[in-house]
């Protein structure tokens, strides 16, 4: 049973947006809204600056708090992967998760109201396919496998880096990493 | 509902099931639909336009819907990945602020007043006054502008017709200062795509390039894969752009001086005998010429001009020396800056050379060896009258100087220009001095516009012509040059939407009526097509199916001692001292000449490009306007401050001409220098008809009024114009 994860090697984003475009196709999301976004942030003062570039999405937590405060059972973590998922006919759009996820990756899907997210493209995943942001990823930055295979380019990845997951204190337990924070060296 | 439909489905059996849901699913369902079975997806390779770098994607269709782009893996230029602009694609091909009819102009030229004409009277009133012109004036009085696909179908046309009167913003607006000065130094350019090994570099010198921002498909996956590699990474850019960002080495150079850099650098890797000796030896001449030139041009000396600290320049120089030749000088691709950017541009492939770069690995690579012949045509009739399109320049390219046909446009000399023909480019976007093309469109006699949008350009045409979109269409074979020979194929993945019409329809039925109808001897373009594939030897049903065929045995990147690089230049050397230029007054080692800085009170205007945009041709797209709805004025925080300027709140920029844009946000940033504002180029278009980018941002061309033009190349320096910023009232 695989035990899927995501490295976003933040060295290698250049903010192109060609995920979140691809995301959006993919999985048809409504306009204005987004299972992931690219946040581009800089700090310092002129010359002095250094840039951090962020891809964020569903952290498929292994502690999931919208799995926790969904109060009819639409959230839950798949068992046999580990991927946060909702079962929309169950869902009554209450934004309850919406508002306990500490990650805002959750919206309330305006034209068809239920609670989406990021799904890893579980559907493409069947089809032997990555998640559509990780297949269109023009700087190889967004990497996606299974944690428990050794051979997975995310434990390639993980291998030989530091990482770290946003909001490690909240005890989310997130299954995206990432690589190096700051683009430049520090 | 869902459920009921599933029930009846079962029971009508699966084999009637595709027919019965084709017509039962609203769009809205079709990813359900086909998640449950109902519907299967068909995959259709082709490759894009939205941009013109050529990335193969393969379509994915749902119900006759396309509902997905992805790159295509065997494609050289997409390599399975498609940019943010690729991949919405799909939002250019259903906005329905689309072409969808031939329009015929009723009011003043410019007022927007159509009405709908059937493509019969369209093409007829166009060949009428065509034949008209030619009539009167001959055929050099009709001119073509294009860019992109278009041109393979419409610079046929017009040469048949008998005009060799061709402009291409693409090269005095663009590439053509850079391409001039290679050629100059190396006998051809660097290619498009540039063929930069930035894959194999240990060090990457990026000199007013974005890469990232710039978002051309292939080249920014080599250069993210070159810094994965870890190669060290010289950024210089008034602007802390996403490349800057990711920079060891971050230049802010001040606008305007890049030559002073250039020729110090040059001059510390001769001084510091860091160039490669026996490369020179053997392939180059005129370095005693060189290292004289540029004795003079030390890092103190630069650092007045570029305010850039000495110790730096020589430090990121070293960097380059002591990695040779696994060094990329970046040739740039918009290189149309201050006017004297053929001698900017020498001075990059001088440095190349020096560096022993050209021909190595992780250097600038040799271009295929492989060539593909285009289709025999029936030869094209010999002008009566000398093309105008150099402007007398010595050095313009064939691609023509545009605004040199505009100028004989509006003076009638040295003879009159009636017509523009238009495809595939926003004139009043691309061109600088909006007012004198304007100026220049009020005096034609005809003006035709072929476009999928209606963009600034086409509501100004008396006839415009609508053209389906490039996942609707076949166009001309793509022939890429990169390290191996390869041939791509864009065929129409879904009908014509609307009325529009291919390209190559439109010019075909005007050859037609303008009794031109042996040069496009071919019913379909795909029977064309699959004619030039049998002359080629190549298999048209694996190019169909796959999309892009790779040619064996044709790439040869590396100089090895069978394989020797051949420079087409005077001399048949590398020319560090340029005998050509020599030959026609001008200097053969590039001079640095200071350039005017900004009065107190005013900013250099400079522009550039979003990752999420082309110019103005996606402005409107609904999946690409939602992430970038216009554009902003960047400004160093500091002096945004000392204006009384907030992040977001509205200004009106005013240039050194009194010219003023349309309103545009304040982005407040650290990421600029004090003497300088930014912008993302190709916005603030005017057309009511584009529902969503109408009068939105600032149109940084609106601005453009000066321009400094490269006396070798004719080609048009666009940043040279200063701006102070006006509250919105």
């Amino acid at each position: 049973m695989p035990k899927y994860a995501m490295v976003i090697d933040q060295r290698r984003c250049v903010a192109c947006m060609a995920c979140v475009v691809a995301c959006k196709n993919e999985n048809d999301v409504p306009p204005e809204q987004y299972r992931t976004r690219v946040l581009e942030m800089v700090e310092g003062e002129f010359p002095q600056l250094r840039m951090e570039l962020r891809s964020e999405l569903c952290n498929h937590c292994d502690n999931p708090p919208c799995v926790y405060n969904c109060p009819t059972g639409a959230s839950y973590k798949r068992k046999e992967d580990g991927i946060v998922l909702l079962r929309k006919n169950r869902c009554v759009g209450c934004k309850a998760c919406v508002a306990a996820c500490p990650y805002d990756a959750r919206y309330i899907n305006h034209e068809k109201g239920f609670a989406d997210k990021c799904t890893f493209c579980e559907h493409r995943l069947k089809e032997g396919k990555e998640p559509a942001c990780v297949a269109t990823c023009i700087g190889k930055s967004r990497i996606f496998g299974d944690m428990d295979d050794p051979k997975s380019p995310v434990r390639i990845a993980l291998q030989n880096s530091d990482a770290t997951v946003l909001l490690e204190g909240a005890g989310t337990r997130p299954r995206v990493y990432y690589i190096k924070k700051f683009s430049k060296p520090e | 509902m869902k459920l009921s439909r599933r029930t009846f489905l079962k029971s009508s059996g699966v084999a009637t099931a595709g027919l019965a849901v084709a017509t039962a699913v609203p769009e809205k369902f079709l990813l359900w639909a086909e998640e449950a079975g109902l519907i299967k997806a068909t995959y259709v390779p082709t490759f894009c336009e939205i941009c013109f770098w050529k990335c193969g994607a393969i379509a994915k269709v749902l119900n006759g819907r396309v509902v997905k782009l992805d790159g295509n893996p065997v494609h050289g230029n997409s390599r399975g990945k498609l940019c943010a602009r690729g991949n919405g694609g799909i939002g250019l091909l259903y906005d329905k602020d689309r072409l969808k009819s031939p329009l015929i102009n009723v009011g003043k030229r410019g007022e927007g007043k159509y009405r709908k004409a059937s493509w019969d009277e369209a093409l007829g009133l166009v060949a009428e006054k065509m034949k008209g012109i030619k009539q009167q004036h001959g055929p050099e009085a009709m001119a073509l502008f294009t860019h992109g696909a278009p041109t393979d179908h419409f610079l046929p046309l017009l040469s048949a017709y008998g005009t060799q009167n061709v402009g291409m913003p693409s090269f005095a607006q663009c590439r053509g200062p850079r391409d001039v000065g290679y050629e100059l130094t190396f006998g051809e350019g660097p290619g498009s795509p540039e063929r930069v090994d930035m894959i194999n570099s240990k060090v990457i010198v990026l000199i007013g390039s974005h890469l990232g921002e710039n978002m051309h498909n292939s080249q920014v996956q080599d250069f993210t894969e070159g810094l994965g590699r870890g190669a060290k990474l010289i950024v210089v850019d008034p602007r802390f752009s996403i490349a800057a960002g990711k920079a060891q080495q971050w230049l802010p150079i001040r606008p305007a001086s890049d030559l002073a850099l250039l020729l110090a650098w040059i001059n510390i890797i001769i001084t510091e005998g860091m160039y490669d000796r026996p490369y020179l030896d053997q392939f180059a001449e005129g370095f005693s010429d060189l290292a004289q030139a540029v004795s003079h041009c030390t890092p103190q000396w630069a650092e007045q001009e570029t305010d850039i600290p000495a110790a730096q320049i020589m430090e990121t120089a070293r960097m380059m020396g002591q990695n040779a030749p696994a060094v990329t000088i970046h040739p740039g691709r918009h290189a149309t800056w201050y006017g004297d950017d053929v001698q900017r541009s020498r001075a990059l492939a001088i440095l190349t050379a020096l560096l022993g770069s050209w021909g190595r690995s992780g250097g600038l690579f040799m271009a295929t060896k492989g060539s593909l012949t285009k289709g025999e045509s029936k030869p094209f009739p010999e002008p009566g009258k000398e093309p105008l399109n150099t402007g007398g320049y010595p050095f313009a390219g064939a691609e023509g100087v545009t605004q040199a046909i505009r100028e004989a446009t509006i003076s009638g000399a040295p003879y009159p220009i009636k017509g523009w023909f238009v495809s595939g480019t926003n004139l009043l976007k691309a061109l600088p001095d909006q007012k004198r093309t304007l100026e220049a469109i009020n005096k034609l006699d005809l003006l035709v516009v072929v476009d999928v949008m209606p963009m600034d350009t086409a509501m100004m045409a008396d006839v415009i012509l609508p053209e389906c979109s490039y996942l609707e269409r076949y166009d001309a074979l793509a022939i890429g040059k990169g390290k191996s020979l390869s041939v791509s194929l864009r065929q129409p993945v879904i009908k014509p939407l609307y009325e529009s019409q291919p390209g190559w329809w439109i010019a075909k039925e005007l050859a037609n009526r303008l009794d031109l109808a042996d040069y496009f001897p071919w019913t379909t373009y795909e029977e064309k097509i699959k004619a030039q594939c049998v002359t080629a030897g190549i298999s048209y049903d694996d190019l169909k199916k796959l999309g892009s065929l790779t040619i064996p045995d044709t790439a040869a990147p590396y100089i090895t001692p069978e394989n020797q690089p051949v420079f087409k230049t005077a001399s048949g050397k590398i020319e560090l001292s340029s005998k050509e230029l020599k030959e026609k007054g001008f200097d053969p080692v590039p001079v640095y000449v200071r350039h005017p800085q900004p009065p107190e009170g005013f900013f250099r205007l400079t522009y550039g490009r979003s990752a999420v945009h082309t110019f103005s041709r996606t402005t409107n797209n609904p999946a690409l306007n939602e992430l970038y709805k216009e554009n902003e004025v960047w400004i160093n925080a500091k002096k945004a401050q000392a204006l009384g300027l907030k992040n977001g709140e509205y200004v009106l920029l005013i240039n050194q001409d009194g010219a003023k844009s349309n309103r545009i946000r304040v982005k407040a940033t650290q990421r600029i220098r004090e003497d300088m504002v930014y912008m993302v180029h190709g916005w603030g278009s005017t057309p009511k008809e584009l529902s969503r980018s109408s009068l939105k941002g600032a149109d940084d061309q609106g601005l453009v009024t000066r321009y400094a033009v490269d006396p070798i190349a004719g080609s048009t320096g666009m940043r040279v114009n200063f701006v102070k910023l006006q509250k919105e009232a």
